[in-house]
């Protein structure tokens, strides 16, 4: 089209530069905690996720020193290295907080209790002294080194085994799923079958529901809390799984009755017709001509309801508890937020282990979601 | 029991029970209730035909009324009773009336109701725009639209790191205050944190004031008018703009006379009033990739021949895109609009997982929620629960209306 306008490039430019820096905002976010899950927190702390792939110089928190002591020249040495093998090269270094940066590496330090500690800039150490320091606290040392990149999957194994926050990361995995999975398949059933309903069949008030339908589509689901909550307890259902399903099912009923509704509305007549004068019933018809036929909306409807019951928290605060073996992702994410906010190795790994079912679902299946969206609100 | 196996039990157990049901109920209707054989086959398969829908909808129904429109009228009803249980009129409402931190949350969503839709909508059509005239176009779509799969508390982390604030001296690891750190107040930092921002805003400023211009100058003429409810809808985003045009220049009187801390970080989440724009913008950030999907379709449903009249007309890019464009895909950007709209009034994670409202960023949802399950106050969360529903009511309104259009 602008090529009939004739001057392009310029233009051109301008949009190629203006997209990237549009997706570079964009990424830029999930990038930085995506690097960050993948650094240690020592790391994560002293510098910035845009410089991880930097050798950097910084002043790494204290490490105290230990190792088997040797008996050598009529002196008690211990030998060892400050890093395993992480190719740091110390620059400064020192024995108090006060001065961390005191000696040069390969300078010899007299400590306080008289023993000499020498530092290389390896990292390799020497601590002598002339009586055995079998009985002494090991003294503490500062030390300012370049250290290279490193990456580790450290965190990530942290987060899935151990528990943080009272649960461990895998549990409230396991939670969500149980959550998620029949949330999302039981209503598509129900819903096609209303939707074929309000489609294709005659019945006094059907134009009304449609409105009913539409209008529910909107109503914030945050009125529905403590009603429903006391429904639950007073039918015996209480706090649990069951009371998540339902309420998921219910809550995803309207979208999917628009979506299905609009996407058979739209099938031909004929095929339907054709099928009705062969004798075939209304069961029949459903099940073996419009469900196949659906399948793209279907699946649209699917993933939406996957992502919004996978990625959902109040709905599952609310009806399935907040003790340790009820939490989900979402959950569970909150919790270490308000007890863990500082330790970013901790919440960088355990957000992309709650992201990553998601975004995979999302990248597979982006083209049924993009129809789906479609189909719920253009016109 | 496992729960794993518990759900698995769940989806077979549902499904079955979701298939028996149907085929059930119709086998007992085709079969026992009213065959269509005998001497009564005609009567028998109109009945059985009257009675069919409601066998198909029934499930989907019972769903809905028990867990959507119950609930708005139970809501109702707790929100005029009192904790034993006793009538109790508008006590509720006044008591949630006293409350600063209601006030604040009424405050903080009439912003979170301009800004977000606005914002994720603009920057929706940017990136729609400007992806559709590339060949990587596709690529950058995808990347764009992503955080839509992220879980808003997922997104609240990504964005806390962003926002993250270490004490002076020591390294920043938050992107946000690493950039602000770079700003030493010379010549640098005021082409770009004065002049820059100060000329985005009188711009800003100049477009809304000719948009009321445009939107008000017609009235003046009684035969122009027409419809009284367009009339009263014009009226209404006139004033609107007003008050953002108001806002933005007292933002504009700060951006020039303020001086800027330079050189110590910023803890840009208790920051008054500012912090709720920072909010604010990780609800932008996923909404934005929803309205570029929506509004790269409308745009590629434009005729091509009102846009090959414009070129030869002479029109710019520019022009095309604003007067050519834009207003045929007036309609899909209200329903985007509208759309955002409803998911900011529902908005909760957010503020709960980065800031529970504390600082000022206390919102109506979360409001709702710190007196239905903190306080236990239920009367009072129940009646701001009903404020959310008031808020929403003219959408639910106004898309029945237009549902039931279509359906004639």
């Amino acid at each position: 089209m602008d090529n009939i306008a004739g001057k392009k490039s310029a233009l051109q430019w301008a949009v190629h530069l203006s997209t990237a820096l549009l997706v570079a905002l964009w990424v830029l976010p999930t990038a930085g905690l995506l690097v960050s899950s993948f650094r240690t927190g020592d790391q994560i702390v002293t510098s910035g996720w845009w410089r991880a792939l930097m050798t950097q110089e910084s002043q790494l928190a204290a490490i105290r020193l230990g190792g088997e002591e040797v008996e050598k020249d009529g002196q008690f040495v211990i030998e060892g290295n400050l890093f395993d093998g992480q190719g740091a090269e110390i620059s400064r270094w020192g024995t108090s907080s006060k001065e961390p940066e005191a000696y040069a590496a390969g300078e010899t330090a007299t400590l306080p209790d008289g023993q000499t500690l020498t530092v290389q800039a390896a990292g390799a150490f020497a601590l002598a002294s002339a009586t055995t320091m079998a009985d002494l606290r090991m003294p503490r040392v500062f030390v300012t080194a370049a250290t290279p990149p490193d990456f580790t999957l450290g965190n990530y194994s942290n987060v899935i085994s151990s528990p943080m926050a009272g649960q461990s990361i895998g549990e409230a995995f396991l939670n969500t799923l149980t959550v998620a999975i029949p949330s999302t398949i039981i209503p598509i059933l129900v819903a096609a079958f209303a939707a074929y309903a309000l489609a294709w069949m005659d019945f006094p008030g059907r134009p009304l529901l449609v409105a009913f339908v539409v209008a529910l589509l909107v109503v914030p689901l945050q009125l529905a809390l403590i009603p429903l909550l006391q429904l639950h307890n007073a039918i015996g259902i209480g706090k649990g799984y069951l009371g998540v399903w339902l309420a998921h099912t219910s809550f995803g009923m309207p979208m999917a009755i628009y979506l299905l509704r609009n996407y058979m509305a739209g099938l031909p007549r004929d095929i339907i017709e054709n099928a009705r004068v062969d004798g075939a019933t209304d069961f029949q018809i459903f099940i073996k001509i419009i469900l196949p036929l659906s399948f793209p909306v279907l699946a649209s409807f699917a993933i939406f309801q996957f992502l919004w019951t996978w990625n959902d928290l109040l709905v599952a605060l609310v009806f399935l508890g907040t003790g340790n073996d009820q939490q989900v992702l979402t959950g569970n994410l909150v919790n270490l937020m308000g007890s863990r906010g500082g330790d970013w190795e901790i919440l960088s790994a355990s957000a992309f282990v709650s992201i990553a079912v998601p975004l995979a679902v999302f990248f597979a299946m982006q083209k049924y979601l993009v129809r789906g969206l479609l189909a719920g609100s253009v016109k | 029991m496992n729960p794993a196996i518990q759900a698995l039990f769940v989806i077979v157990g549902g499904v079955g029970g979701c298939i028996g049901y149907f085929y059930l109920s119709n086998l007992f209707l085709d079969k026992v209730l009213y065959p269509p054989s005998g001497p009564n086959a005609g009567r028998n398969i109109n009945r059985a035909n009257l009675i069919r829908p409601w066998l198909f909808l029934f499930p989907a129904l019972f769903g809905l009324s028990l867990y959507l429109a119950y609930p708005v009228l139970a809501t109702l009803w707790l929100s005029v009773h009192g904790k034993t249980g006793d009538f109790v009129g508008l006590d509720n409402y006044r008591t949630m009336a006293s409350e600063g931190k209601f006030w604040e949350s009424m405050r903080n969503n009439m912003l979170w109701l301009i800004v977000v839709p606005a914002l994720s909508t603009a920057f929706g059509l940017l990136a729609a725009q400007l992806t559709d005239r590339i060949k990587w176009g596709n690529l950058a779509k995808s990347l764009i639209f992503m955080p839509m799969a992220i879980s808003f508390v997922g997104a609240s982390v990504i964005w806390k790191l962003i926002y993250d604030t270490r004490p002076e001296g020591s390294a920043q690891i938050g992107l946000l205050n690493a950039l602000w750190l770079q700003f030493d107040g010379g010549i640098g930092s005021v082409i770009a944190l004065k002049v820059v921002p100060a000329l985005i805003l009188i711009s800003t400023i100049a477009a809304a004031l000719f948009g009321i211009w445009a939107l008000l100058s017609p009235l003046r003429e009684v035969e122009r008018r027409g419809h009284p409810g367009i009339v009263a809808v014009k009226i209404a985003v006139a004033a609107l703009l007003a008050f953002v045009s108001y806002e933005l220049v007292i933002w504009l009187v700060g951006t020039l006379t303020a001086t800027l801390p330079y050189g110590t970080p910023q803890t840009f989440l208790s920051m008054p009033y500012w912090n709720s724009y920072f909010l604010m913008i990780v609800l932008v950030w996923i909404q934005t990739g929803f309205a570029m999907v929506i509004l790269s379709a409308a745009l590629r449903g434009v005729p091509e021949e009102t846009i090959e009249a414009a070129i030869l007309d002479g029109a710019n890019p520019f022009q095309i895109f604003f007067q050519i464009k834009v207003p045929q895909i007036m309609p899909t950007v209200v329903v985007v609009w509208t759309t955002i709209t409803i998911v900011v009034l529902k908005v909760f994670d957010i503020v709960l997982a980065m800031t529970n409202g504390q600082w000022e960023t206390q919102v109506l949802a979360n409001y709702m929620y710190d007196k239905l399950f903190r306080s236990l106050d239920w009367g009072v969360g129940s009646a701001s629960a009903m404020i959310i529903m008031l808020l929403v009511t003219p959408i639910l309104i106004w898309n029945v209306y237009n549902a039931r259009k279509e359906m004639r």
